[in-house]
């Protein structure tokens, strides 16, 4: 498993990251119209629901990493599967963050026990337990085995976890982007809102990869380590 | 062997140490008194309508705290003395296992559900007696999904370093839908409301039970593999 460092993919990557990043900046700071009752709190949506985005596309690509670890047997999937999953705490993390920064102003409290909060703080235990269930495995095969078929259970779990907690109470403002009737949201809003999610996308898909190309070079350090004995 | 032979034969074995020993039953029913007693004294006194509130949250918190104790003490033993190598010699699917140990496990969660309920009855106040059957659902469909992904996680916790501490934190995350349905469910029952009130919630537990059956079943192997 050689690293290779002319990696096409990589080299566009990050200068697509970076002119993104830039554009989203401005689309949300400076494009965007202030919104008229909430005010400026309000640009917080734009790394709020992106990061939501990720997470969730992060916790996919560990729930399709593990099942073909689990299959395949191959440490590929395994490795791709971890790293999306810290990737994923990461931006839950941030979402349970920006989520109580808007909540204060705009409900009066920093925490709901609306459905959307509640499944996310639970995933968010969920992944962590994932990495506890790492950590404490000893051998490194057995807790990549083990990890895996928690990050299958927890992506089936994220439905009937939204499902019970929706039925329990709701709060949590309505979908306005995907929702029947097409989107609420001024085309202003709903541009800077898609340049968001394109910068957020791209940041993941490259720090996906860079984690991805650590957790082998770890690998390619272990074996050197084990030659030398 | 047959399929029910082998699997009836694991389920034996654990009855059979149980009865002798009766470690597993007599701790997971104390410990379920205990947070009912607990949870009186953090709650009370109260008024009657809050005490119907709070009572079916106390009730599934006792239940699934000591079904947590049992579940995990269930695989700890199977790892003293390595015992687990030993079923995993067993000619056959590694399914079985899972399922004996699920099936023990759900007979052991039941019966401290049977003994505790009239005592919960009792120092609470609530008549269970004319809800009997709708409760009895509740509690089947419950300790059901709970008891399954209980079983493998409990699997997964005892191959770790840490043991049964690792139990809780994969467990309840996962089992919240379970515990909300049978709090809720629970709770409308408890009102005198008829059993079509919560049909969805049974729907879910039931959904909860089938899908994670079949995923529990087939992963088992994946987590006693050494």
């Amino acid at each position: 498993m050689g690293i290779d460092e002319r990696d096409k993919f990589r080299k566009w990557l990050a200068p697509a990251l970076f002119l993104s990043m830039l554009a989203a900046l401005y689309a949300a700071f400076v494009y965007a119209p202030t919104e008229a009752t909430q005010g400026d709190v309000q640009r917080i949506f734009y790394f709020h629901v992106p990061s939501a985005w990720v997470a969730f596309l992060a916790f996919f690509v560990v729930f399709l990493g593990s099942i073909l670890y689990l299959w395949k047997k191959d440490r590929r999937w395994d490795i791709l599967a971890s790293s999306s999953a810290e990737i994923g705490v990461l931006f839950t993390t941030m979402v349970l963050l920006t989520g109580p920064l808007w909540g204060k102003p705009i409900w009066g409290t920093y925490w709901s026990w609306d459905p959307r909060l509640t499944t996310t703080l639970i995933l968010w235990l969920i992944y962590v337990a994932y990495f506890m269930l790492r950590a404490y495995a000893g051998e490194r095969v057995k807790g990549a085995r083990m990890a895996a078929v928690l990050g299958i259970i927890g992506f089936v779990d994220v439905p009937l976890i939204y499902l019970s907690v929706l039925w329990w109470r709701s709060l949590h403002p309505l979908p306005v982007v995907v929702r029947p009737g097409g989107p609420a949201l001024p085309p202003s809003m709903l541009g800077s809102l898609m340049v968001s999610l394109l910068a957020f996308t791209l940041l993941y898909l490259y720090l996906l990869r860079e984690r991805v190309l650590l957790e082998r070079l770890n690998d390619e350090v272990e074996a050197l380590k084990q030659k030398r004995r | 062997m047959g399929y029910t032979v082998r699997l009836w034969a694991i389920i034996y074995k654990d009855l059979v140490s149980e009865f002798r020993t009766k470690e597993l039953f007599s701790s997971m029913f104390v410990f379920a008194l205990l947070v009912l007693i607990i949870f009186n004294f953090a709650f009370s006194p109260g008024t009657r309508e809050l005490q119907l509130v709070t009572a079916p949250g106390i009730l599934w918190v006792a239940f699934t705290f000591a079904g947590a104790l049992g579940l995990g003490r269930s695989f700890a033993l199977e790892r003293e003395k390595d015992c687990i190598h030993g079923l995993m010699l067993c000619p056959g699917d590694r399914g079985i296992i899972f399922l004996a140990k699920f099936l023990g496990n759900l007979l052991f969660m039941g019966a401290v559900e049977v003994i505790t309920l009239p005592l919960f009855a009792i120092f609470f106040n609530v008549r269970i007696l004319p809800i009997l059957p709708s409760l009895t659902l509740i509690l089947f469909l419950s300790t059901i999904g709970f008891a399954s992904v209980g079983t493998l996680f409990a699997a997964m916790a005892a191959a770790t370093k840490t043991r049964e501490v690792l139990l809780p934190i994969l467990l309840f995350p996962v089992a919240v839908p379970v515990i909300i349905a049978a709090v809720k469910s629970t709770g409308r029952v408890l009102e005198g409301r008829p059993l079509s009130e919560i049909a969805p919630w049974l729907n879910m537990l039931l959904s909860f039970d089938v899908i994670f059956l079949v995923i529990c079943y087939i992963t088992f192997e994946y987590v006693v593999e050494e």
